[in-house]
C-alpha cells in the first residue's frame, strides 16, 4: 500500500484554512441568511458539541450511557441561573423564592458556560462514580435512571430550579460565534484526547476491558474520566442551548430521555466514535429536523389542502433510525475521522480504481 | 515429596504461590497451589484441559481474587491487588484465545501497552515503599493534562514511545506490518504480537497462555526458539502453559503438572517424562509424551 | 391501623402491575441478552388496540381487551421478527440502540395515529366502580378484578414454565442456546413464543393499569416499563420468579413510602431508580442469582 502520509505541517496550514474558511462562510450566512436560518446554525454548533461529547463515551469508550441529557440539564440550568438578570429571577419564582446565593448574582454568559461546565462535570463524576461498577446494559440503565432523578429533583426543587413551572427569560446570549466557537474548543479538546495515548486507551477498552486492564490501563479510572469530560461538554451544550431556547424544563420532552434519544441518532448517523462524524450527524439532523417541520404543516396542493400531521416528523426519524441500526450500522463515518489524509486515500483509491 | 535437586538454588524468588486456592461455587478450579520462579528461569506449568491453569494466571494477574492463598512477586504481596497495578508491578501476560485490540494497528496494540509508563505512579509508590534505596520516591505527573494540551514533555513521551514499539516490532519481525490492523494479521504473527504486545508493558515476569496453540510443527519449532531469544534479550522470566509436549520438554528448565486443580508432578523435565502420574493423567494419550 | 391496610392493598396492586411487565423483560433477557425497551411501548399500544376495539368496533369491553391483549401479543412477535432477529449475532450495543430506536418508534407512531393527547379509558362496566366497604376499609370492585386476574396470570405463566415442555425448553434456551438448539428444539418459536407471551401479560397489565388511572397516552409506556425492569434486576435478571418477588418489592415500596411520607410524594419514582442504583453497586446479579461472571 503505497499511500503517501500527510506531514504534519502540511495537516496544520490545510486545517487552519479550513477553520478560517469555515469562519468566513458563517460571517457570510450571519449577514444572508436571515435570522431564522441564523438560528438554525448556531442549533447546529450546539447540537455538535452534545453530539461530540456523547460519542467520546459511547462510541470512543465503548460504555453505553443514557443519561446524557442529565448533564445537558445541570448545564442549562446552572447557566440560566447564572445570567438571569435578577429583577426576572423575583418575577418567575412565586411558588417559592430563589435560595441566596443564586437570587443575587448575575453574571456573563462566559463565565457562566464555564461553571456549567463544571458544574456538569461534577455531576458526571457522581452519576458515573457508582454506575461505572457494573457494565453494559446494566451502565444503560443506570445512567438512565440518574438522569430520570437529575430530571425529578429539578422538577421538585421550587426554590432552587423554579420546579416544574421552569425559567423564562434567559437572556438570548447564544449567537453564531458562541456556538461555532465553543464547537471549535470541543473538538479540538475532544479530538486531542483522542489522539494521544489516553485516547489508545479508551480505544482499547472499547474492544476488550479485561486485555486492556492486562495491560495496565486502569480501566474504571479512564472510563470515569471519560465520562467527566463528556459531562463538562454536555454542559457547556447545555449552557449554550439554555441561552438559545431562553426558557427551559424539565419535561421529559425537553430536556430528559427524549433528547438523549436525538442526540444518540446524531452520533448513530455520524457513526458511533466519530468526532467528524457526530459534528456531521448532528448538522444533518437540525437540518432534517427544520426540512421534515413541512409535513407536520398543512399543505397546499393545487387549491387542496392537506392537514399535517403532527409527530410525522418523529415517526420518519425513528424509521430511518431503525433502518440504519438494521441495515447501515457503520453511519457516515464508521470509527473514522474526515481528515486530510481520510480524504486524500479516498481519492487516490478513486484515481487508482480508474486506472 | 519432590526432589529436583539437592544443592541451594540462590538465585531470588521471582514469584511465590503459597496455598492458592479458589473455588467456582462448589467447583475447586485450583487446590493449594504451591510453586516458585527464580530469576531468569522458564518453567512450564501442564495438565489436562480444565485442569485449572489459566485460572492459576489469572490469580496471578488480579482477574481473579483467590479464594485463599497468597501471591508474592519480588517479596511484594499482590494477592489481590488490581490486575493493572500487578502489570505495573512487572507482570505481563498473553491470553489462551487471542485477545488483540484487533480493530487498533499493530503498532498501536503495543502503544496502548507502552500507556502504562504514563500510569505506574501507584505501582511505583508501592515498590518505594517496599524498598526506599532502590526505588526512588515517585512523583506524579498530571499526564492527561499534558496529553489534552500536548506539552513538549507528552510529545516528547510520545515519541520515545512510539520509537520504543517500533524497536520491539522489528524484535520481533512485526515492523513492516506496523500500520496494518492486527485483526488483518495471520495466526502466527498474532501470537508474536501479544507477546510483543506484553514485553512492552517492561515486565520481569511473563506468562504465556499456550502460546504454540494452532501452530504447526515448524511454527512450533520457530516459536520455541523464539521464546527463548525473548527471555534472554528482554531479560524476562516466563511461566508458560503448553501442551504440546515436545515444546515444553524442549525449552522449560522445571515443568509443573496439574490436575483436577492439584500439583499431582513438579520437576525436570526427564522426571516428568517418566512420571507415573503423569502418563496416568494423560490416560495414555501417547502424542502427548 | 386501616391506613396501613389500604397501603398494603395498593402496594400489592401496583406490585402485581409491575409483575406482569416485568416478566417479559426478564424472559427476553434471559434468552437474548437484550433489554427489550420497546416492551413498555407494546404495552401501551396494546391499551389502545383495546381501546379501539370497543369505542370503534364496538365490541363489549371484555371481548374488547382480549382482542387487544392478542394484538399486542402480535406486535410483540413482530418486532422480534423484524428487529431483533437479524441483529441476533450483532454486538449487544447495536440490539439494544435498535431497541431503543423501536421504543420511540411505537410512540411516535401512537402519536400520528392515535393522536398526542391523552384519552380517557372510561369503557369498562360501572360496576368496577363501585366501593365495598369492609372493616373500614373502602375497596373499589376494580381492585378485586385487577388482583384476580394478576394473581391468576402469574400462576399460570409458573405453571407454565415449571410444568409444561415448552416452559421447560424456554427456561432451557435461556441458559444456553448452543445446546438447545442441537437438543432440536426450534429455537426461533421459542423466543417467538416468548415474545409473544411477554407482550400479552404487559397488555393485560396496561389495561387494568389504564382501568384505575384511566387514561391513555403514547408515552404511558415509559415510566411502567422503566420500573418493571428495575423489578426484573431486583429479582435477578432472568429469574421469572424473581421478576414476580421484584415486581411486588418495588410496587409495595413506593405506596408505603408516599403513603407514610405524603411530602416525598413528588419523589415517587425516585425510590426505585435509587433502589436500582444501590443494588447494581452492591448485589447486580439481585435476589435470586442465575448467571455468573464471564469467564476469561
Ligand atoms: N469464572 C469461572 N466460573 C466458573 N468456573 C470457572 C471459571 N473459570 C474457570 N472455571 C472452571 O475452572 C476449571 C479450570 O479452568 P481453566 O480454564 O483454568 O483450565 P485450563 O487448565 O486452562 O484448561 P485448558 O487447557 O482447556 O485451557 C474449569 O472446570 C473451568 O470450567
Ligand atoms: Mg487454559
Amino acid at each position: 500500500m503505497g499511500t503517501k502520509r500527510i506531514s504534519f505541517k502540511t495537516n496544520f496550514i490545510l486545517t487552519t484554512v479550513f477553520v478560517i474558511g469555515v469562519g468566513f462562510l458563517l460571517l457570510a450566512a450571519s449577514h444572508s441568511v436571515g435570522d431564522y436560518w441564523v438560528r438554525i446554525i448556531t442549533l447546529m454548533a450546539i447540537y455538535s458539541i452534545m453530539a461530540i461529547s456523547y460519542t467520546l463515551v459511547n462510541g470512543v469508550t465503548g460504555i453505553f450511557s443514557l443519561g446524557h441529557a442529565g448533564f445537558i440539564a445541570v448545564g442549562a440550568y446552572t447557566a440560566a441561573l447564572l445570567t438571569l438578570p435578577i429583577q426576572q429571577k423575583t418575577m418567575s419564582f412565586f411558588i417559592a423564592p430563589l435560595i441566596w446565593p443564586l437570587n443575587s448574582i448575575q453574571m456573563g454568559f462566559f463565565p457562566a458556560t464555564i461553571i456549567a461546565g463544571l458544574v456538569a462535570a461534577f455531576a458526571a463524576f457522581l452519576v458515573g462514580y457508582p454506575s461505572l461498577r457494573v457494565t453494559g446494559d446494566y451502565f444503560a440503565i443506570a445512567t438512565l435512571a440518574f438522569a430520570e432523578i437529575i430530571r425529578i429533583v429539578i422538577q421538585n426543587s421550587y426554590s432552587i430550579t423554579n420546579g416544574s413551572l421552569g425559567l423564562k427569560g434567559i437572556p438570548p446570549y447564544t449567537n453564531i460565534w458562541w456556538a461555532w466557537g465553543w464547537l471549535l474548543v470541543t473538538i479540538i479538546v475532544i479530538g486531542s484526547l483522542k489522539f494521544s495515548s489516553y485516547g489508545r486507551a479508551l480505544r482499547a477498552m472499547s474492544e476488550d476491558t479485561v486485555a486492556a486492564g492486562a495491560m495496565g490501563i486502569n480501566v474504571f479510572k479512564h472510563q470515569l474520566m471519560s465520562f467527566v469530560v463528556s459531562g463538562f461538554f454536555a454542559g457547556i451544550g447545555g449552557a449554550l442551548y439554555a441561552h438559545w431556547l431562553t426558557t427551559i424544563d424539565p419535561r421529559p420532552t425537553s430536556l430528559g430521555i427524549m433528547l438523549t434519544f436525538f442526540v444518540l441518532i446524531m452520533i448513530v448517523i455520524g457513526g458511533l466514535g466519530s468526532i467528524s462524524g457526530a459534528v456531521l450527524g448532528a448538522i444533518f439532523f437540525a437540518f432534517a429536523a427544520q426540512w421534515l417541520r413541512i409535513v407536520e404543516s398543512p399543505m397546499n396542493f393545487f387549491g387542496i389542502t392537506i392537514p399535517g400531521i403532527p409527530g410525522m416528523s418523529m415517526l420518519i426519524f425513528a424509521t430511518v433510525f431503525i433502518l440504519i441500526m438494521l441495515f447501515w450500522r457503520r453511519g457516515i463515518m464508521g470509527k473514522d475521522e474526515l481528515s486530510w489524509q481520510y480524504i486524500y486515500d479516498h481519492f487516490a483509491k478513486k484515481a487508482g480504481d480508474q486506472d | 515429596m519432590i526432589k529436583i535437586n539437592n544443592k541451594k538454588d540462590e538465585r531470588k524468588d521471582v514469584l511465590r504461590l503459597e496455598n492458592l486456592t479458589i473455588k467456582f461455587g462448589g467447583l475447586t478450579a485450583v487446590d493449594s497451589f504451591n510453586g516458585y520462579l527464580k530469576e531468569g528461569e522458564l518453567i512450564g506449568l501442564i495438565g489436562p484441559n480444565g485442569a485449572g491453569k489459566t485460572t492459576i494466571f489469572n490469580m496471578i494477574t488480579g482477574i481473579y481474587a483467590p479464594t485463599y492463598g497468597t501471591v508474592t512477586f519480588n517479596g511484594i504481596d499482590i494477592t489481590g491487588m488490581k490486575p493493572y497495578v500487578i502489570t505495573h508491578l512487572g507482570i505481563a501476560r498473553t491470553f489462551q484465545n487471542i485477545r488483540l485490540f484487533s480493530d487498533m494497528t499493530v503498532l498501536e496494540n503495543v502503544l496502548v501497552a507502552e500507556h502504562s509508563w504514563l500510569q505506574n505512579y501507584k505501582a511505583r509508590k508501592i515498590l518505594h515503599k517496599h524498598e526506599p534505596e532502590k526505588f526512588p520516591r515517585p512523583h506524579w505527573k498530571p499526564w492527561f493534562w499534558s496529553a489534552v494540551l500536548k506539552t513538549p514533555d507528552y510529545l516528547k513521551m510520545e515519541r520515545h514511545m512510539k520509537d520504543y514499539a517500533y524497536e520491539l516490532l522489528k524484535a520481533v519481525d512485526l515492523d513492516k506490518f506496523a500500520h496494518l490492523k492486527a485483526s488483518a494479521l495471520p495466526y502466527g504473527p498474532q501470537r508474536k504480537l501479544e507477546i510483543a504486545r506484553a514485553l512492552a508493558t517492561r515486565p520481569y515476569l511473563l506468562l504465556l497462555d499456550e502460546p504454540a496453540a494452532g501452530m504447526n510443527p515448524q511454527e512450533t519449532q520457530e516459536l520455541a526458539e523464539f521464546v527463548q531469544d525473548v527471555r534472554k534479550k528482554f531479560s524476562v522470566t516466563i511461566l508458560l502453559i503448553e501442551h504440546d509436549m515436545k515444546f515444553v520438554m524442549k525449552i522449560c528448565e522445571r515443568i509443573y503438572v496439574l490436575d483436577y486443580g492439584k500439583i499431582i508432578a513438579h520437576g525436570v523435565p526427564e522426571e516428568i517424562q517418566n512420571n507415573k502420574r503423569v502418563i496416568e493423567a494423560y490416560l495414555g494419550d501417547e502424542s502427548y509424551v | 391501623m386501616s391506613h396501613l391496610a389500604q397501603n398494603l392493598i395498593n402496594g400489592t396492586l401496583l406490585g402485581g402491575l409491575y409483575a406482569l411487565i416485568a416478566i417479559g423483560y426478564t424472559m427476553v433477557y434471559g434468552i437474548l441478552r437484550l433489554i427489550n425497551f420497546a416492551h413498555g411501548d407494546i404495552l401501551m399500544w396494546g391499551v389502545y388496540f383495546a381501546l379501539y376495539m370497543v369505542i370503534a368496533l364496538s365490541m363489549p369491553w371484555w371481548l374488547g381487551f382480549i382482542v387487544g391483549i392478542v394484538l399486542a401479543g402480535l406486535l410483540g412477535f413482530s418486532v422480534e421478527k423484524v428487529a431483533y432477529r437479524p441483529l441476533r449475532n450483532a454486538p449487544r450495543i447495536s440490539a439494544l440502540i435498535t431497541a431503543i430506536g423501536i421504543s420511540f418508534f411505537l410512540e411516535s407512531l401512537a402519536v400520528v395515529v392515535f393522536g398526542g393527547i391523552p384519552k380517557s379509558f372510561n369503557i369498562y362496566p360501572k360496576f368496577f366502580n363501585k366501593i365495598v366497604i369492609f372493616n373500614h376499609l373502602r375497596i373499589q370492585m376494580l381492585t378485586f378484578f385487577i388482583l384476580g386476574v394478576t394473581f391468576v396470570l402469574l400462576f399460570g405463566v409458573l405453571w407454565l414454565l415449571y410444568r409444561t415442555k415448552t416452559g421447560t425448553a424456554m427456561r432451557a434456551i435461556a441458559t444456553d442456546i448452543p445446546t438447545t438448539s442441537l437438543m432440536g428444539a426450534n429455537v426461533d418459536n421459542i423466543i417467538s413464543l416468548t415474545f409473544i407471551i411477554g407482550s400479552m401479560l404487559a397488555a393485560t397489565s396496561g389495561i387494568m393499569w389504564a382501568m384505575r388511572y384511566p387514561q391513555v397516552q403514547p408515552y404511558m409506556g415509559f415510566v411502567p416499563g422503566l420500573k418493571a425492569f428495575i423489578a426484573a434486576v431486583i429479582g435477578g435478571i432472568g429469574s421469572v420468579p424473581g421478576a414476580v418477588v421484584g415486581g411486588f418489592i418495588l410496587g409495595m415500596t413506593e405506596i408505603l413510602v408516599v403513603g407514610f411520607f405524603p411530602n416525598l410524594a413528588g419523589y415517587r419514582d425516585v425510590f426505585a431508580y435509587v433502589i436500582l442504583i444501590v443494588l447494581l453497586m452492591f448485589r447486580p446479579t439481585g435476589i435470586f442469582t442465575v448467571y455468573s461472571e464471564q469467564k476469561v
